[in-house]
């Protein structure tokens, strides 16, 4: 599925990621953890274009994504969910997850994302601006999923989300994985949210991939030491 | 300053004045319309925006001439073909200067502005190359001379009040077009965050050049509408562009009702106080006047509000 190697990515003269090297499989949710200013974001955006690589490739399903822009890799089939949700704040909901369905040339919002995000329908006309932050989360989702991915890529998607919704997005994650057959990675702070919803985990330290473990045998103490401070 | 006129003088001074500034306004909204698009989207101040303009009103004075020669009795239409063809060839330059100039200059603004400023003097000097110094005048059909009397003083002329219509119906299909088409949700999405529009599958290349074809295009529509109430010379344009830019600042960029708000009461104001004042006293009392609120309101008139 998506394939990274030897990924290096640099603001300037500073290295961020530096020779990275991961897999996400088919049907298969990844999770990247690691503190702040690791390079979970950065990692992100330029899996998706919106940072250009250094050097290195990225391919998904065998298709070279690495000298395309990032509406063709969304084309492609990347989906992305940024940090801080980054919806437009002044069209309405409808007309965000729109913007996504323009990707693949289609015009109607599928029922099946309202069925996943039921207040997204009752809110369609309200302004995406004026959504409470969980629902913007929501919103953030449906939007990358109407570009119909083959993998979806999320970026922090429980900061500044109260507690009791967490659960709720890593349960969404794995039904939407589970309905639609397709991989996510998604980067974390949050250990509980981790062991909810990924298979495989994957500790990123100072842009360099430390440790991994599938979540069955995830030794989480361990985990947690290299989330603390 | 309103000494030695009755009180009904005044009214029906007003009034004409008014509908002067009427004129005044379609092309004001027709200008900043265009203007307001391409600054709001790709944050490019078009220097050259009024010799777009004026390609437009070149146009129309070469099909009002064709039309002349060949097809005198369908004179009466001229103006329809004269708009779409206005609009038509300066979208079409539009397209072009975007993809072999401005593309290449969206991360310096100051590089934009002295670039399109260099294409005004190009295109205005040939203009005058081509169709020599002095201004040229289009006949009116028929049709649009003469005026209504509203009373005895005042009269309305049709051609200004036909202007109007063109201004307006523009306006409608604006908003239409970016409020109910895909391309509209687009442009609404490059311009509230460029990158995230580009990472859920926006070609915002392409829309950048859309957007400033149709732009120009709007221009060349003002250009039509202004061989109506003017006439045209090579520099012509220069005299509507720092009353444009007013208006789309004074609108605030991103609002299309703010740039109509806004360029009604420029329009109005100035057109008022020229007849009283000189003109130049006129431009320095709407530039203070529009200042002033900017300060108390610095993202425009009408800017929209909601949480970021
Ligand atoms: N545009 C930029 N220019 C220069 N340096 C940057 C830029 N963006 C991020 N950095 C640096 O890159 C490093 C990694 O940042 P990044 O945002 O990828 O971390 P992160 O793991 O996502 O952190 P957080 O958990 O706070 O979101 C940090 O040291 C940061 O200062
Ligand atoms: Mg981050």
């Amino acid at each position: 599925m998506l394939s990274v190697k030897h990924h290096s990515v640099a603001y300037g003269q500073s290295t961020i990621i530096e020779d990275l090297n991961l897999d996400v499989g088919k049907n298969e949710i990844v999770a990247v953890v690691g503190r702040n200013g690791m390079g979970k974001t950065t990692l992100m955006k330029s899996l998706v274009g919106m940072t250009p690589s250094k050097s290195g490739e990225v391919s998904l399903d065998g298709i070279d994504l690495s000298n395309l822009k990032s509406f063709q890799r969304v084309r492609a089939g990347v989906g992305f969910v940024p940090q801080g949700r980054m919806i437009f704040p002044t069209l309405t909901v409808r007309e965000n997850i729109e913007t996504g369905l323009a990707a693949v040339g289609e015009k109607k919002v599928p029922e099946d994302l309202y069925k996943l995000f039921p207040v997204l329908k009752e809110m369609q006309n309200r302004r995406g601006g004026n959504l409470s932050g969980g629902q913007q989360q929501q919103l953030a989702i449906a939007r990358a999923l109407a570009t119909r991915p083959k993998v979806l890529l999320l970026d922090e998607p429980t900061e500044g989300i109260q507690p009791n919704i967490i659960k709720d997005i890593a349960r969404t994650l794995r039904r939407i994985r589970d309905e639609r057959g397709l991989s996510i990675l998604v980067s974390e702070q949050v250990l509980s949210f981790v062991m909810d919803a990924a298979d495989r985990i994957l500790v990123i330290e100072k842009g360099v991939i430390v440790h991994e473990e599938n979540r069955e045998e995830a030794d989480q103490d361990k985990i947690a030491s290299y989330l603390a401070v | 300053m309103f000494d030695g006129y009755t009180s009904s003088e005044l009214m029906s001074i007003f009034a004409m004045q008014g509908f002067a500034g009427l004129s005044l306004f379609s092309v004001f909204v027709l200008m900043a319309l265009g203007l307001a698009i391409i600054f709001g989207q790709m944050g490019v101040i078009n220097m050259a925006h009024g010799e777009f303009m004026i390609l437009g009103a070149y146009t129309t004075y070469l099909t009002s001439g064709f039309f002349q020669l060949y097809l005198p009795g369908l004179f009466g239409g001229y103006f329809f073909v004269a708009m779409i063809l206005a609009f038509l060839i300066c979208s079409a330059l539009g397209a072009l200067v975007e993809w072999l100039m401005i593309r290449h200059l969206y991360h310096r603004p100051l590089d934009t502005l002295l670039a399109t400023w260099g294409l005004s003097l190009i295109m205005q000097q040939a203009y005058r190359s081509i169709f020599g110094a002095r201004e040229v005048g289009v006949d009116l059909p028929e049709w649009m001379m003469g005026a209504f009397s509203v009373t005895d003083l005042v009269e309305l002329p049709i051609n200004g009040l036909f202007v109007m219509i063109i201004a307006l119906s523009t306006a409608v299909a604006v908003y239409l077009l970016m409020y109910r088409s895909g391309y509209g949700k687009k442009v609404r999405a490059v311009v509230q965050n460029r990158p995230m529009a580009e990472a859920v599958g926006v070609n915002s290349a392409g829309i950048d050049r859309a957007t400033f074809a149709l732009g120009s295009g709007i221009a060349g529509i003002a250009g039509a509408a202004f061989t109506m109430i003017g006439s045209t010379g090579p520099s012509s344009g220069q005299a509507y562009i720092v009353d444009t830019f007013l208006v789309v600042v004074f609108g605030g960029a991103q609002s299309l009702i703010g740039t109509i708000v806004s360029a009604f009461g420029i329009s109005q104001a100035q057109s008022t106080m020229e007849f009283f004042l000189s003109g130049s006293m006129a431009k320095v009392l709407t530039l203070l006047v529009v200042v002033g609120i900017l300060m108390l309101r610095p993202e425009g008139l009408m800017a929209l509000k909601v949480r970021r």
